[in-house]
């Protein structure tokens, strides 16, 4: 991943907006899941059950017109959990659109077929296949995307991790990532105040070189303070009676709400796997 | 690099899952297995350090600034199985929450990123670092060369897997219905980044992590497996044969299988000897293998004068003494393996006599 050309905000500035990004994307998503809207009512489990099916269906479809009807449920979807449409357009849809959008674009010439419209001065020909393809790539990036946002979107980030073991991730891997969520802020924090009080100390301008070692030193630093981390994190479970069983506290209920939901969900799936054939 | 979600067919998504499963397995078995009851905060602790890692920018030569996927720093650090599992978590993270990646590519990206690009820079820095003093530079070169590597190859799968897609998947009019181009095109448009700018990004992260733990705090890079781990490892753990066995067993498990090939009928396209272009019922197969093209009437000329070159021990893996086909696959897969494990062997002393020499000269 790159990002052409020679910018005015140097290497730390960057990699200070990564962090606080990241935060911010964080809150917004738990601000998002407080609402009161159709998918925070579900339970989280029955979330996952319900809209998985439907991005796998989304990559199984074989006719364009059953990704855009998909699509057109996500909208929906999002409309009835009060999730901002502007929002959605903002954090999603026009980020695939110019990534998969400029990914496809060469298609519209390079792929084999019918000939439909030929640009006036370079005289390349833009093929119908080309262009189905493209929209088949750009439909389906923005169909999976939208019910992924959507799911994070409308539930608490620690609620999706423990709602995964309803795809029988084991336990344990359940509290690692539980683990390794809460530990994200921490590190970003800490990432974030060793750039910043680089940044503080910094007078003029620090060449490529330079500022190379000083992204490297932080990425060596933050490596020591993981392990160190670690040591100090087992030491504080084992002092508190940590020996190697791990229990997660079970407070999903599911009510018959959840159980309908999910025969619509399911119902709106099979309907799309068998039209989508 | 990280695949979204539409790019790839729902049978490769599947078919990478199906891949990546067996990996994840022996991985979390063997980094359980050396941590016992410290295995959750350090794979939760080193998860998070490869998420946040994957958000430093770093400035490259010609202007741009990039990413790097940090397998190779933490494979140096951690080791291949626990770089496997930790960047596995930081990737479902980054595609759950932040949408950088699909959720049903996620089995790709991880294959692509976690799985090979752990094993890549694990072997790549065994063997340009050896037993190299931990201060020595060349492991800082190693570490590079790792990073590089291993971003490069998981590049490289990643062009093949998405440039796999339009042969095999067309809708009725022809237009390709995940990713549209072709390996030609997918393979040169992924590597040419990779291997001039974006592939940089890995190669110094891993290589300044080393030089700036080498100053700081060696004793990481010491330790050979899942921050230190190693050390509670039990004698037969050390010897790998424990750790190794089920690969064993797998092994004999394909030999025995080998003779499955019999029963596929026609003729492999392309592996076409001299004789063949002169024998009738072989001249009718490959046509029937060629889309009914029939086979030029004489073997192609340089083909007639290169077969004769060399002459295999076991032709059409069936040894002369055996007269069992199933038998002589079997054979053949014994001798196979055996030649390919043996000359592992073979460099695997070289390298460690050539250590030991280095090391009592050095004393």
């Amino acid at each position: 991943m790159t990002h052409a050309g020679k910018n005015s905000r140097g290497v730390v500035e960057r990699s200070l907006a990564s962090f606080v990004d990241a935060l911010e994307h964080a809150f917004y998503a738990e601000e998002s899941a407080k609402k009161n809207g159709l998918l925070q009512k579900l339970d989280p489990r029955i979330k996952i059950a319900a809209v998985f099916p439907l991005i796998v269906i989304a990559a199984l479809a074989r006719r364009l017109g059953v990704i855009v009807a998909l699509f057109a449920t996500a909208v929906v979807l999002a409309l009835l959990s009060r999730v901002p449409l502007a929002t959605l357009a903002k954090r999603v849809w026009l980020g695939v659109l110019i990534f998969t959008g400029f990914i496809s674009f060469p298609a519209l010439f390079l792929t084999p077929g019918v000939a439909i419209y030929t640009l006036p001065l370079l005289g390349w020909s833009v093929t119908e296949q080309g262009l189905r393809a493209a929209m088949y790539l750009i439909m389906r990036a923005e169909t999976a995307a939208t019910f992924s946002v959507l799911l994070v979107l409308c539930t608490p980030w620690s609620f999706v991790l423990k709602a995964l073991r309803v795809l029988r991730l084991p336990i344990v891997l359940v509290v690692i990532l539980g683990m390794t969520y809460r530990y994200i802020f921490l590190f970003l924090r800490n990432a974030h105040d060793m750039f910043m009080s680089r940044k503080s100390r910094m007078v003029g301008h620090l060449d490529g070189g330079e500022q190379r070692r000083a992204a490297t030193a932080g990425a060596g630093a933050l490596m020591s303070k993981t392990i160190q981390l670690s040591g100090d994190v087992y030491l504080a479970m084992r002092s508190r009676g940590f020996q190697g069983e791990v229990y997660v506290l079970d407070e999903f209920q599911t009510h018959w709400f959840d159980w309908a939901m999910l025969a619509v969900f399911i119902s709106i799936a099979l309907l799309a796997f068998w039209f989508g054939r | 690099m990280h695949i979204p979600d539409g790019y790839l067919s729902a049978s490769t998504c599947a078919l990478l899952y199906g891949t990546a499963i067996p990996f994840w397995y022996t991985a979390f078995a063997r980094v359980k297995r050396l941590l016992n009851t410290r295995l959750i905060p350090l794979l939760a602790v080193a998860s998070t350090f490869c998420f946040v890692i994957m958000m430093f920018n770093l400035p490259l030569p010609g202007g741009t600034t990039g990413h790097a996927v940090g397998v190779g720093a933490v494979t140096v650090v951690l080791g291949p199985w626990a770089s496997m599992v930790s960047v596995s978590i930081a990737l479902l993270i980054q595609a759950v929450f932040f949408g950088d990646g699909g959720i049903t590519t996620f089995g790709a990206n991880c294959f692509n990123m976690a799985i090979v690009g752990s094993l890549v820079a694990h072997f790549t820095y065994r063997a340009v670092a050896a037993r190299t003093a931990i201060a020595s530079p060349r492991r800082v070169v190693a570490a590079g060369l790792a990073g590089y590597a291993a971003i490069n190859v998981a590049a490289l799968l990643t062009a093949c897997e998405l440039g796999i897609q339009p042969l095999l998947f067309k809708d009725a009019s022809g237009a390709p219905l995940y990713a549209p181009y072709a390996l030609h095109l997918a393979i040169p448009a992924m590597m040419l980044g990779h291997l001039t700018f974006a592939g940089l990004a890995d190669l110094f992260v891993a290589g300044g992590v080393v030089a700036y733990l080498q100053r700081t705090n060696p004793a990481l890079l010491g330790q050979k497996s899942a921050g230190g781990a190693t050390k509670d490892a039990s004698p037969a753990e050390a010897s790998g044969w424990r750790m190794t066995r089920p690969l064993w067993i797998r092994l004999a498990l394909l030999m025995l299988l080998t003779p499955l090939g019999i029963l596929a009928a026609g003729t492999a396209w392309g592996e076409w000897g001299a004789k063949d272009f002169s024998d009738p019922l072989m001249r009718q197969q490959i046509a029937a293998a060629s889309g009914q093209v029939a086979p030029p009437s004489e073997p192609p000329r340089g083909l007639a004068r290169l077969s004769s070159l060399w002459s295999a021990p076991f032709p059409q893996y069936a040894p002369p003494f055996v007269r069992h086909p199933a038998f002589g696959y079997v054979m053949s897969a014994m001798f196979g393996c055996g030649l390919i494990l043996g000359f592992f062997l073979l460099v695997g002393w070289m390298i460690g006599e050539r250590s030991a020499v280095g090391d009592r000269t050095s004393t």
